[in-house]
């Protein structure tokens, strides 16, 4: 298969309204909570809780 | 209400010391900007949300484990940070972006692919194979100068050196076995087209 050397041209202006999904926003709330960083004589260690 | 008004280096310090409301309200306050941003060079929704996420990921990791310093300001600095991810995804995809085709326009209705598919290349080698027995059916004479004419691409005059006769006598000889190939192909009715 060739390589495609080409690139699809945006259609119109980016809409600065956009966001990312609730979902996303949601992970990334639980992976914070589920997050630990122990240090032990210097070193830094993580868990993720779940 | 107290909190949406705090600045950024004031729920970053709350964050740090445990409040995991405060990296809500940061994330609210400018996951419109940075997703924007990152859409606005990725111009692929999912690549995007993948982008956005992988950014707050490393701002979690780097916050817990306290290699942000105040010195900078946290908007900027996230931002460096998608910045530096929409990069490594484009060098991830052979460093160039992905083209997708869409309604307006295909990019398989300019370049076409000359080589024979499957079928086409079957039938080419049936007729090759056909013509070559129809040859094998011509008189000695004949056939030797047609082989060297067609198959070997010999010149007419190479082709009188090498059989000892006159270019004109290769040339008829030629002539009389092109129309003996049309006379028995059109007997059988030998349908030789792809």
């Amino acid at each position: 298969m060739q390589k495609m050397y080409s690139r699809s041209s945006p259609s119109g202006q980016v809409d600065k309204n956009m966001v990312p999904k609730d979902q996303t926003v949601r992970f990334l709330l639980n992976y914070s909570k589920a997050l630990r960083v122990f240090e032990y004589q210097s070193i830094k260690f993580e868990t993720l809780l779940n | 209400m107290k909190k949406s008004k705090s600045t950024d280096a004031v729920l970053v310090t709350a964050y740090l010391q445990g409040d995991e409301s405060a990296l809500s309200t940061l994330i609210t306050r400018h996951k419109q900007r940075i997703y924007s941003f990152i859409y606005s060079k990725v111009f692929d929704r999912d690549v995007a949300e993948d982008v956005f996420q992988d950014t707050f990921i490393k701002v979690i990791n780097s916050l817990k484990r306290g290699k942000y310093n105040e010195e900078g300001k946290f908007l900027p600095w996230v931002m460096r940070i998608s910045h530096n991810l929409v990069i490594d995804h484009f060098r991830k995809n052979n460093r160039m972006p992905k083209f997708e085709n869409n309604s307006d326009f295909n990019i398989f209705s300019v370049l076409s692919d000359n080589s024979l598919n499957a079928e086409n290349t079957i039938i080419k080698g049936q007729v090759a194979s056909d013509v070559r027995r129809l040859v094998d059916e011509l008189p000695d004479d004949q056939k030797q100068v047609l082989m060297m004419r067609i198959y070997k691409d010999m010149s007419f005059k190479e082709i009188s050196l090498q059989t000892g006769v006159s270019i004109n006598t290769a040339l008829g000889r030629m002539r009389y076995a092109l129309i003996n190939l049309r006379k028995v192909i059109d007997k059988h009715n030998i349908v030789l087209t792809d």
